[in-house]
């Protein structure tokens, strides 16, 4: 069991150990980059077929499934698809600009996943500020955005590089403050002691995963729709609305360069859930003592599986939002929520030494009382009221 | 020794992206490698295991500040800018003046430190905890003072940003004069 | 509530995502090239035309009277007289097209030239499946002309309408031809 758990270890290891000792760093960490490569590109490719199944079903539709059995070879038609088109770069372009782009928004959200423990002893680099480097290289995609819809000059990608920005510094505040708390319980901003922190049971048998106490759920909430936002996933990708922007800032991209930006916005999404599943979910822990026999890094693709699907559920489900619709959900309701679930965090782990009897009942109750109506006023008002009737001045 | 190879370049790297976001005629391109040098001036941080003073540079410099600046030069921007060989302004003297007495004022405490007889100091170790630990004991008020100051600051952009209040007429249920057609200005002149 | 309306769409499309795999009935689609649609009987693409017996260039319906011609919005079709005469289905001599193309290019499939058409000659097709590997998209006489059974397989109760008609007229011209011929013998 112990080697199963570890089989990546060990195997990386082993790998290390047949070069020469000189290079042994050099080649410990080029074993990695290729692993974490490999794994999340053919995650990338999976994802794209699995969500258009998905949501065909959800459709009632059957999906792709021309390509390949059930068309599971679907990825690789894409693939050769987008290599072999035209790369049309317009006229009127800045043309270093226009190439560096996709290059800017896909090359550091590789990067993102250094940090992220993917199993017991499994992350790349334990950073004393984990988080706080995740944060940092997730802020550098807003440029690249900027850069592609500037470079385009084109009204469309313009407009729709705004509002991506727009949209992604204004989710990263509810993003940012809804892991604030988790930070708070675990007192370290290293991924890796995060997850240590979540691991055991209360009462013997409810895990101890941030999520299942009720600031972790609140800030779970808040953290998943923030994080929709943040990788421009539906009902939260305005910023590329076919329907009214003709794709936003990818207007002008084609071939491969629209492929790398793709790339880089799926591999968001897998790193920002990554994060999530580390923060709230436990990491890669068993929810149950008895499920530990299953490896650690089991735990941690089923739980990154079912986040993902839960995303795609999302993008069924859900219509997108207006742009002023958008901006004030973020700062009318997401962040307030946030702040609140701060303090009810503050209150739930400041009353963690409290030994009486019914201890834990009214430390929920607590917490409750704090955020259910927080959570019902912000929900009713987000929007300033009930909105008046619409008057179209030009059109009287 | 690789040490100071990796720290010349990363030197090299931000001083040339300095320079062009200084010499660079196109003003968003001065506002990207002004990006370029924030996270040149990252990477240096991180060279000196200042984890997290690299990683809240990048957050807040290449992720806010840059993003502000380009915001700000969108916004304001009005003729293209004519192609040519950059011009250095009238005023030019007053702004060598201010980099010069910025730089006076950083120059004079590090060259006053005693820290430079020694030698090079070891990698000062400040883990997050610490810096947290300082923040919330010995530097609590500087820091209740810069929150104060931003949270004024703050409020100041959304007093100015705050939408006007509603004309008069707008208020009467009229539509408001700019989008009625007067016999002397035309809406629509055709 | 907020939520209660997203947690409600988020069932529906969660009951769709599982119903259709237990349910066959809710997968609306066709899988086109193995399953097909039964063609809707006033389903209409490009005009053919009709030809009686067994010749398909002989046995055409078609008079040459360009009525067709002159009526097409697009001007996509494109009638040569032939000289000689030959006798249609009731004895009259009539002429025969000797070019009739239509360039499907233009056609817009309108269904015109069908509807003015006095001999019943033209009629609307339902092929869809017009790609080849070929880039000529003037189609000619022998290209166009399809058999009566086919019309009658395309738009059963037109056709037999049509049929009928047809040999009403055939009938009466006979009587006509009988009764002309009676008068003449003594």
């Amino acid at each position: 069991m112990k080697t199963l758990d570890q089989i990546f270890v060990l195997t990386q290891h082993w790998l290390t150990g047949l070069a020469p000792a000189a290079l042994q760093p050099l080649v410990s960490m080029l074993l990695i980059i290729a692993a974490l490569m490999a794994v999340f590109g053919t995650c990338f490719a999976l994802t794209t077929i699995l969500e258009r199944k998905t949501l065909g079903r959800m459709q009632n539709r059957y999906g792709p499934n021309r390509v390949g059995p059930f068309g599971l070879l679907q990825p690789a038609a894409d693939g050769i698809k987008m290599l072999t088109k035209e790369d049309i770069v317009p006229e009127a372009a800045d043309k270093a600009l226009h190439f560096l782009a996709p290059l800017a928004l896909t090359a550091p959200v590789w990067l993102a996943f250094a940090v992220l423990p993917f199993g017991r002893n499994m992350s790349a680099i334990e950073l004393d500020a984990g988080i706080l480097f995740f944060f940092a290289i997730g802020s550098a995609s807003e440029l690249a955005v900027f850069m592609a819809g500037w470079s385009s000059q084109n009204k469309y990608s313009l407009l729709g590089a705004m509002r991506a920005i727009a949209q992604m510094i204004s989710y990263e505040v509810p993003l940012v403050l809804a892991s604030v708390p988790v930070l708070m319980a675990a007192g370290s901003l290293s991924l890796p002691e995060i997850v240590r922190a979540q691991s055991g049971y209360a009462l013997g048998w409810i895990p101890r995963w941030n999520v299942l106490t009720p600031w972790g759920a609140a800030g779970f909430g808040v953290f998943l729709v923030a994080a929709a936002a943040e990788s421009n996933r539906c009902p939260f990708d305005l910023p590329e609305g076919e329907s009214e922007l003709i794709a936003g800032f990818l207007t002008e991209y084609s071939g491969f360069k629209y492929a790398l930006f793709f790339l880089g916005e799926y591999l968001g999404l897998f790193a920002v859930t990554g994060l999530g599943v580390t923060l709230f979910l436990g990491g890669w822990h068993a929810p149950a003592t008895w499920l530990e026999w299953l490896p650690s890094w089991g735990w941690f693709g089923a739980k990154f599986s079912a986040l993902i699907f839960l995303f795609i559920w999302m993008r069924a489900t859900l219509p997108r939002l207006r742009l002023d619709q958008l901006l004030n959900f973020a700062w009318k309701f997401l962040v307030p929520l946030a702040l609140i679930d701060l303090v009810a965090a503050a209150a739930w782990l400041k009353s963690g030494g409290w030994q009486f009897a019914w201890a834990l009942e009214t430390r929920w109750l607590l917490c409750a009382t704090l955020l259910a109506p927080a959570y019902v006023c912000l929900g009713r008002h987000w929007r300033g009221g009930t909105p008046k009737p619409r008057r179209y001045h030009y059109a009287q | 020794m690789r040490n100071e190879i990796a720290f010349y370049l990363v030197a090299a790297f931000t001083v040339a992206f300095a320079i062009a976001a200084m010499t660079l005629r196109d003003l968003v391109h001065c506002a990207l490698c002004a990006a370029g040098a924030f996270a040149g001036l990252a990477m240096l941080y991180l060279q000196l295991d200042a984890e997290f003073v690299g990683f809240a540079q990048l957050l807040v410099y290449v992720g806010a500040i840059a993003v502000l600046i380009l915001f700000a030069v969108l916004l304001t921007r009005g003729d293209e800018v004519r192609p040519g060989r950059a011009a250095p302004a009238r005023s030019w003297w007053m702004g060598a003046g201010a980099a010069a007495l910025v730089l006076a004022a950083i120059a004079a405490p590090i060259l006053l430190s005693p820290s430079l007889e020694g030698g090079a100091p070891g990698a000062a170790s400040a883990p997050v905890r610490r810096i947290g630990e300082e923040l919330m004991t010995r530097y609590v008020l500087p820091l209740e003072l810069v929150g104060v100051l931003l949270t004024g600051a703050l409020l100041g952009a959304v007093v100015i940003a705050m939408r006007e209040e509603p004309r008069t007429e707008d208020k009467a249920g009229g539509i408001p004069p700019r989008f009625t057609p007067t016999p002397g200005n035309p809406a629509n002149p055709r | 509530m907020l939520g209660l309306g997203i947690l409600k769409g988020f069932m529906e499309t969660g009951r769709n995502f599982c119903g259709s795999y237990y349910d066959p009935e809710r997968l609306t689609t066709v899988q086109y090239p193995e399953e097909r649609l039964e063609p809707q009987a006033n389903a209409r693409t490009i005009p053919f035309l009709i030809y009686d017996g067994s010749d398909p260039i002989g046995g055409l319906r078609c008079t040459a009277c360009t009525i067709c011609e002159q009526e097409c919005p697009a001007h996509c079709i494109e009638i040569v007289k032939d000289t000689a005469k030959k006798p249609d289905y009731l004895g009259k001599m009539q002429l025969h097209p000797k070019v009739f193309d239509i360039d499907t290019a233009v056609c817009m499939e309108c269904g015109i030239c069908a509807e003015v058409c006095p001999f019943d000659s033209i009629k609307m097709d339902q092929v869809f499946e017009r790609a080849g590997s070929h880039r000529r998209l003037t189609l000619h006489k022998d290209d166009l002309s399809k058999s009566n059974e086919y019309y009658n397989k395309i738009h059963p109760a037109e056709a037999a309408a049509v049929d009928a008609a047809r040999a009403e007229e055939q009938k009466k011209a006979q009587a006509r031809k009988a009764a002309a011929a009676v008068p003449a013998t003594p």
